[in-house]
């Protein structure tokens, strides 16, 4: 499959990256690249296989729901690039 | 031409655990900012989700509620899209596998009983609070709510009217409550409802196109929400325009409901499913024991009611909305044998005073026993209704007896002949004008002597001894 | 005692069992060799010798007071991606530049349990992105027996730590050879176990259906030591496996006459590198020689496990990654204008090229229109990735390979073409793509002194079959002891 430019900007979007006009055109051929690899997959028959999300064959563990302590304080907001009191500081969501 | 609205409903509960959906945090409303979190529910670096047992106890008895089938094998999937009260910037959700789903309830409508399909109930982890300060253009975020899990009850696009979404609403508000996996607080958010709307002429099979509404927090705001927004339909369809599929948010000072500017530039959640998470069994004897374990649900209890106590259908409905008030209504019927005089008493009375103090049945200090004893005094005349309601207000206040009150304060209905013959007579005396109207055959007068007999007991006098001693002594008169 | 770095961490147990040496010594002949070659190598991003040292003489209580357990008072280095509480952890990025997890992931914890001697963080490609250790934010590490070269990636500082004797043994992770790969380009001994044989807690995520953390050692003694230790089940991890795993100490030395090594035809034909086929060659004769016999395999849908592999992995990735934004902790961009500004400029500032672009393509493969011809797919085929394996295992006890295709290439050589860089997987990710164990052996070295690796792979939770193969090749062959020039 072909990408597109728009394409490539779309995707930064979704994923939230700025990227330079330069970096546009270089990961346009790159991707494009490797998706050509990818086409590869279209030879092989695979339309009655069970997709495999995991290599484990189990199911899933479930916990009992017991509250455990919490983090104090300080170490839950040790890391935050900005804080408010107890909370998390962020620039306004522009709708 | 006229046109129909279609409705479906995607409601939002939060389930009752004690601690959260992926780690074991709790799960408790009103923690300064950030006291109920971790590492997991922080969504810190290399730290992993495990599965509360619990909140899929309570999806599948939910789920077993709406006659849903539970699906043996289930997954976890990835709904990924950015917002800072997300702090993994994907929220942990089912999609393709979902724990249960093709169910269906039955609401009450005008027009009677109406079928609503569940096309899916799914369990997923709730996000975070923002809230924006005032006068800077920043926001604050608390995470104590991220990872409470909730569960996600889709319905078919079978409701017509704002009534019937509403109704549709209550009736699944209802069952989460009863269930006791929810306490189904709208204001605080543990049960969250949106809309998604079209028109279409009536008698098409077709669907309209569609837009999703937000924050009605309210059953009544779901209404307005709806109404406007069918109106809106209507008026564009029928002037030729287009609808756009958008998200529109409810605006409950102006009734109306406004564009939201897509806070996302594309709804594009790529989904797949959770690698940190196995597919979820739920196998045959585990959904039996819990469903040998369900409660009476309310439509069930309705029917009893009207059947066992032969109590009319509505009064049946009241009582039946909230578990903890036809179980004590039952309570109350079991010391004292006349339902309907006690659904009375519960539905006026009981809920007034209940509404006005924004009090719950549990935190009542008039006890069942104690309504019970209410009523038999009345019934026993040894109180009139009305002074009974004094007493109720007493009791309410106090928590004391009915006994106690009726003996302290003096309010026993006085039923002793010879005392009203002498207050009577005295009336009669006191009053010649009125005795010459009567007797000039102006008969209505008779109220005013009673009047005057009530103030003059405190209104304590048994009426029915009231008339009848009047009307003795009057005739006498006139003879 | 002199050149303590130098040795095995079993031929160190020893000694500090008999009381002849101390982890302090121990520990201080290590950071001495850290400071001698470091400069040269680069292997390490955060060296903590105030609390390795601190490590070292509550080691030393541990064992004067017969506190002490197997790996007491040994030295060890963790790759950047392994939560340490109260250490950086960057994973190799910016983003994490001053990231300290207030949590310990659950291996940390139990190298810690242990008394074993935390002597910091190994560098590594970002986010564990690369084959080459070169798309670390704190620059490439080089390899100890040419420092022009990679040493492979991307836990390319683990495996040069213990090349270049920095640390007794290390941790890697590996999600498409992570760690074989880096073992084969350095000389050393790397073991990828079964999926959801080692707990993930606490290890910052690339491609989680994929990642797995193993040990690099001297040689499979060690190995097997520092298998015993991390393997287990732990109920933080949902796809930890309940299983009980074997002493695997007890696989060493143990005749391996008898077994079956399965040559799938697949990879072999693959080979195009004479020193590789050599060092296969030359390896198949020693197993045949010890009694082994080879028969012939098919895995028909290896070929795909490339495109399968770089498909899944920056799916899950670009998840994985979504939550460095800026909010809670890691790199915010300074001047924003609204939180998009900050979402977008604070990850266009904190990801290197690398990230981006496996960001940007597991995007891509996920959103609407393209996923059941991407992801989906490649979901599918794995499956058939996996029915190959569990086939060829009904002939097998293990299958013999090359690791990589060629030995360890030029810095920079392959950083312009990302898709060549791929193509260095071949042989590793196939394994992963089925969550089976695999190990790394050194095998020689090309005629120009690179080392060269090859690889057995077991069936799940068979990780004592390899420790039996690798040690009966290891008692008969000494590629393991040879040292680079430093």
């Amino acid at each position: 499959m072909k990408i597109t430019l728009e394409q490539v900007e779309y995707v930064a979007t979704l994923g939230r990256l700025y990227l330079t006009e330069e970096e546009k055109s270089k990961y346009l051929n790159q991707l494009d690249d490797i998706l050509k690899y990818m086409d590869t997959l279209a030879a092989v028959d695979a339309e009655n296989v069970e997709p495999m999300a995991s290599p484990v064959e189990l199911f899933n563990p479930l916990r009992d729901d017991i509250v455990k302590p919490s983090l104090p304080i300080d170490e839950a907001l040790a890391n935050a690039p900005a804080l408010e009191g107890p909370s998390f500081k962020v620039p306004k969501i522009i709708e | 031409m006229e046109y129909e609205a279609v409705i479906g409903l995607e409601i939002h509960a939060q389930l009752l655990t004690s601690s959260k959906a992926f780690c074991s945090c709790s799960t408790k409303f009103g923690a300064q900012p950030n006291m109920n979190t971790c590492p997991i529910c922080q969504g810190m670096p290399g730290t992993l989700p495990v599965f509360n047992k619990r909140a899929l106890e309570y999806t599948i008895k939910m789920a077993l509620a709406c006659n849903c089938s539970i699906n043996g094998i289930s997954r976890f999937a990835r709904k990924n899209y950015y917002y800072p009260d997300l702090p993994k910037n994907y929220q942990i959700s089912q999609y393709e596998l979902p724990v249960s789903e093709h169910g269906w309830v039955i609401i009450e409508t005008e027009q009677g009983p109406r079928k609503i399909g569940i096309t899916r109930i799914h369990m997923e982890e709730d996000a975070g609070k923002l809230v924006h300060d005032e006068r800077n253009p920043v926001s604050y975020v608390d995470y104590n709510r991220t990872g409470v899990p909730l569960i996600e009850i889709v319905s078919e696009p079978d409701m017509r009217t704002p009534e019937e979404a509403s109704s549709y609403l209550k009736t699944l508000h209802s069952i989460l409550v009863y269930l006791r996996i929810c306490d189904g607080n709208m204001e605080e958010g543990s049960f969250r409802c949106d809309a998604n709307v079209s028109v279409r002429p009536v008698g098409t099979v077709e669907f309209g196109t569609k837009t999703e509404l937000k924050n009605m927090n309210s059953f009544k705001n779901v209404q307005k929400g709806l109404h406007y927004e069918i109106n809106r339909h209507t008026e564009i369809v029928r002037e030729g325009g287009r609808i756009i599929q958008e998200t529109r948010l409810f605006d409950p000072t102006s009734g109306a409901t406004v564009s939201m500017r897509s806070k996302e530039q594309a709804h594009d959640y790529r989904y797949f499913p959770d690698p940190d998470l196995l597919p979820l069994r739920v196998d045959e004897e585990w959904i039996t024991e819990i469903k040998n374990g369900l409660p009476e649900l309310p439509a069930e209890k309705k029917e009893r009611f009207i059947k066992d106590f032969g109590i009319p259908p509505y009064d049946a409905g009241v009582l039946t909305a909230s578990r903890e008030l036809a179980e004590y209504f039952e309570e109350v019927v079991n010391y004292f044998n006349n339902p309907k005089l006690v659904s009375n008493w519960i539905m006026t009375e009981f809920m007034r005073v209940l509404k006005a103090d924004e009090s719950s049945v549990k935190d009542s200090l008039v006890k069942p026993a104690q309504l019970a004893e209410l009523l038999r005094m009345i019934e026993d005349g040894k109180i009139s209704g009305k002074i009974a309601k004094t007493v109720f207000d007493e009791m309410w206040a106090t928590g004391f007896s009915p006994d106690k009150i009726v003996l302290e304060k003096g309010l026993l209905q006085v039923s002793d002949t010879s005392e009203l013959e002498s207050i009577i007579s005295k009336i009669l005396d006191d009053n010649p004008a009125e005795v010459k109207k009567y007797l000039d055959g102006k008969t209505q007068v008779v109220g005013f002597f009673v009047g005057q007999v009530m103030k003059a007991s405190k209104g304590k006098a048994n009426p029915g001894l009231v008339n009848k001693i009047l009307s003795e002594q009057l005739s006498k008169l006139s003879a | 005692m002199s050149n303590l770095f130098n040795k095995s961490a079993h031929e160190l147990i020893g000694l500090l069992n008999q009381k002849q040496i101390t982890s302090v010594e121990i520990t201080e002949s290590v950071l001495d060799r850290i400071d001698n070659v470091e400069s040269q190598v680069h292997a390490i991003v955060t060296l903590d010798a105030e609390s390795a040292m601190e490590s070292a003489r509550r080691a030393d209580e541990m064992l004067a007071k017969g506190e002490s357990r197997t790996l007491t008072g040994i030295p060890i280095i963790i790759k950047d991606n392994m939560c340490f509480k109260g250490h950086r952890t960057s994973c190799g990025s910016r983003i994490l530049e001053n990231f300290k997890p207030p949590y310990s992931a659950t291996v940390v914890q139990k190298i810690q349990d242990e008394g074993m001697v935390i002597l910091g963080s190994a560098n590594m490609d970002e986010f564990a992105m690369g084959s080459s250790t070169e798309t670390s934010y704190w620059g490439p590490t080089r390899n100890p027996w040419r420092l022009e070269c990679t040493p492979g990636g991307s836990s390319g500082g683990s495996a040069a730590c213990v090349a270049a004797c920095e640390s007794i043994v290390s941790l890697g992770s590996d999600t498409g050879g992570s760690i074989r790969l880096p073992a084969s380009f350095c000389g050393v001994t790397g073991f990828k176990p079964t999926y959801g044989a080692v707990s993930r807690f606490g290890l910052v995520a690339y491609a989680s259906s994929l990642d797995q953390i193993g040990p690099f050692g001297r040689d499979v003694n060690d190995i097997a030591l520092a298998l015993n230790l991390i393997c287990g089940h732990d109920p933080m991890d949902s796809t930890s496996a309940p299983v009980e795993h074997p002493d695997f100490t007890t696989f060493l030395n143990k005749s391996v006459k008898g077994m079956t090594l399965g040559a799938p035809s697949q990879f072999f034909d693959k080979i195009e590198n004479k020193d590789v086929e050599n060092v296969l060659v030359e390896a198949r004769r020693v197993f045949e020689d010890l009694g082994v016999k080879f028969v012939e395999l098919s895995l028909p849908h290896l070929d795909y496990g490339i495109a399968a592999y770089y498909i899944i992995a920056p799916c899950e990735a670009s998840s994985n990654l979504a939550r460095y934004d800026g909010v809670k902790y890691g790199y915010r961009a300074k001047n924003i204008d609204g939180m998009i500004d900050m979402y977008c400029k604070s990850r266009a500032d904190g990801f290197g090229d690398e990230t981006k672009r496996r960001i940007m393509l597991g995007t891509y493969a996920l959103s609407s229109g393209y996923y059941d011809a991407y992801y989906l797919k490649a979901a599918k085929i794995r499956t058939l990735i996996t029915q190959d394996f569990k086939k060829a295992f009904e002939s097998c006890d293990a299958i013999f390979c090359p690791t990589a295709p060629a030995p360890a290439f030029r810095l920079g050589e392959k950083t312009d073409d990302p898709m060549q860089m791929y193509l260095t997987d071949v042989f590793t990710i196939p394994v992963n793509m089925a969550g089976l164990p695999g190990v790394s052996l050194p095998g020689g070295l090309s005629l120009d002194g690179l080392p060269i690796g090859f690889q057995l792979i077991s069936s799940h939770f068979q990780e004592s079959r390899l420790i039996q193969l690798s040690s009966a090749f290891q008692s008969h062959t000494a590629h393991h002891l040879a040292r680079p020039a430093l």
